[in-house]
């Protein structure tokens, strides 16, 4: 239990460091953030790759996929 | 595939004809900016898969399944008199499937009521951008229909920018409002019942399933090369969960329908980022914990790298694994006690490790993939997946994505 605690203790504050440590950027120099491989959410390519997880595994959400709704059951 | 490329070119030139007819007013200085077509996205997916832990007939049994998939999008936008964005997507899906453990619901037919079945879902949403705030609003409508079940989902979204645009939150709230029509195993269904079948329909069970979600989507660009994105998804479930056709068998030998709580609380807990490395390589990845009240609890993670071979052409292997603990429900094949009061053996619920992986390679040249000045970038992805639950369980699928503009 203890090493579950440290390991999220871990997580956190590295997490917590990498956003304490942004920089401005400015639009100019977004050419990078902004490439089209770079985007956060999923891509077109990914919908029905993200449809057969929803029903072959057991969770679902925070993937930017649906988290309910439809059966399922085939 | 030929009907779908006229369908798309007759909707661009439906446009652009709407498009060159609109007079241009500068009453008051304002200049309309006319409703035109922002892109339209196709995509189509083969998906097959084979096992032999079907949980139709209990959890043993073919579990293999085909699904040819088609969505169709097609994007607006247009910029009001207060110069807010308006953009509007209407997207039309189809999916084919044909399931051979479908099959044995009515073993006793030579085919039963869902051995193929055809799924529609269309959806429309609009998002309202303001650059003046740095705000974006918007709601959705979806509706889905398949041969036992519908569902009408409708959603809300608000996004709100920080000043240097490095920053941003969204907020979504949804529900799905589902109806299942509960088609039975053959020997498990009381006298009179209905088999669902064609010209059998009168009585059957309307059941509902409901789902209330929300989203917290928090992204921040750390610097010129990574931003991520943390968020969180609960989401709340009540109605049939369980579904009706769906055996369990116990260790005296008895059989029933798979039963499950009335109600599911899920927790997920995603954070993605992607990394900018030297000039030519991205490394995308993802984690995810999720955690819910029947005692599942899961970690995923996923790393994507795309290769630029040159600025217009990049290949894209790709890497996922799922671990999960089973829910408190499930047992295999006459592995159920009696007296249980939940149960199930679909072994999508089990307790396993998933792999799935695979390559994607993309166009996207600017003036057109393979000299087509609207076709503006094309990808085909190839993944295969592979589950250790029962005897194990492997799929592939294929999916073709264009995009127009």
């Amino acid at each position: 239990m203890d090493i579950i605690v440290t390991r999220k203790f871990v997580l956190i504050s590295a997490l917590v460091a990498s956003l304490s440590s942004c920089v401005s950027v400015k639009e100019y120099q977004k050419n990078r953030i902004n490439d089209s491989e770079m985007e956060l959410s999923a891509r077109k390519s990914e919908k029905f790759e993200q449809s057969f997880y929803l029903y072959r595994e057991g969770a679902s959400g925070a993937n930017g996929g649906k988290s309910g709704g439809g059966c399922g059951c085939n | 595939m030929k009907r779908i490329t006229y369908t798309v070119a007759a909707l661009l030139s439906f446009f652009g004809s709407v498009r060159a007819q609109s007079p241009d007013s500068t009453e008051n200085g304002y200049k309309p900016k006319k409703l035109k077509i922002e892109e339209v996205n196709f995509v189509s997916g083969y998906y097959h898969q084979n096992g032999n832990n079907s949980a139709i007939t209990g959890g043993i049994g073919t579990e293999k399944l085909y699904d040819f998939a088609n969505s169709l999008e097609i994007r607006l936008s247009k910029t009001d008199r207060r110069n807010r964005v308006h953009t509007i997507s209407a997207e039309a899906n189809i999916d084919y499937y044909s399931s051979a453990s479908q099959d044995k619901i009515d073993p006793l037919t030579i085919s039963s009521a869902s051995r193929s079945d055809t799924h529609i879902y269309p959806s429309l949403s609009w998002n309202m951008k303001n650059d003046a705030n740095r705000t974006t609003r918007g709601a959705m409508f979806s509706y889905s229909t398949e041969y036992d079940y519908k569902s009408y989902g409708f959603g809300i979204n608000f996004t709100k920018s920080s000043k240097d645009n490095n920053r941003e939150i969204t907020l979504k709230a949804g529900t799905f409002q589902d109806t299942y029509i509960a088609i039975l195993p053959s020997e498990l269904r009381p006298s009179g019942y209905s088999s669902g079948a064609e010209g059998d329909k009168s009585n059957l069970y309307h059941k509902p399933r409901n789902t209330y979600n929300g989203s917290i989507a928090l992204s921040q660009i750390v610097n010129k090369r990574l931003q991520l994105m943390f968020i969180v998804e609960p989401t709340y479930q009540e109605g049939l969960l369980g579904t009706p056709f769906h055996r369990t068998y116990f260790t005296d030998g008895s059989e029933k329908v798979e039963k499950l709580p009335g109600s599911r609380f899920k927790l997920p807990v995603g954070l993605r980022g992607s990394y900018f490395v030297g000039d030519r390589i991205v490394l995308r990845g993802f984690y995810r914990f999720y955690a819910d009240n029947w005692g599942m609890s899961a970690h995923t993670v996923s790393l994507e790298a795309p290769v630029k071979i040159t600025p217009f052409l990049s290949l894209s292997p790709f890497y996922r694994f799922n671990t999960q603990s089973g829910v408190r429900y499930f047992a295999p094949y006459k592995q159920h006690n009696p007296d249980a009061a939940y149960y199930t053996s679909d072994y999508d619920l089990s307790s396993f490790q998933s792999h799935f992986g695979g390559m994607g390679i993309r166009l996207a040249p600017p003036g057109g993939v393979m000299g087509i000045r609207h076709l503006a970038s094309l990808e085909i992805r190839y993944g295969h997946f592979y589950r250790n639950a029962g005897t194990g369980m492997q799929s592939d699928i294929v999916t073709l994505a264009v995009k127009f503009k």
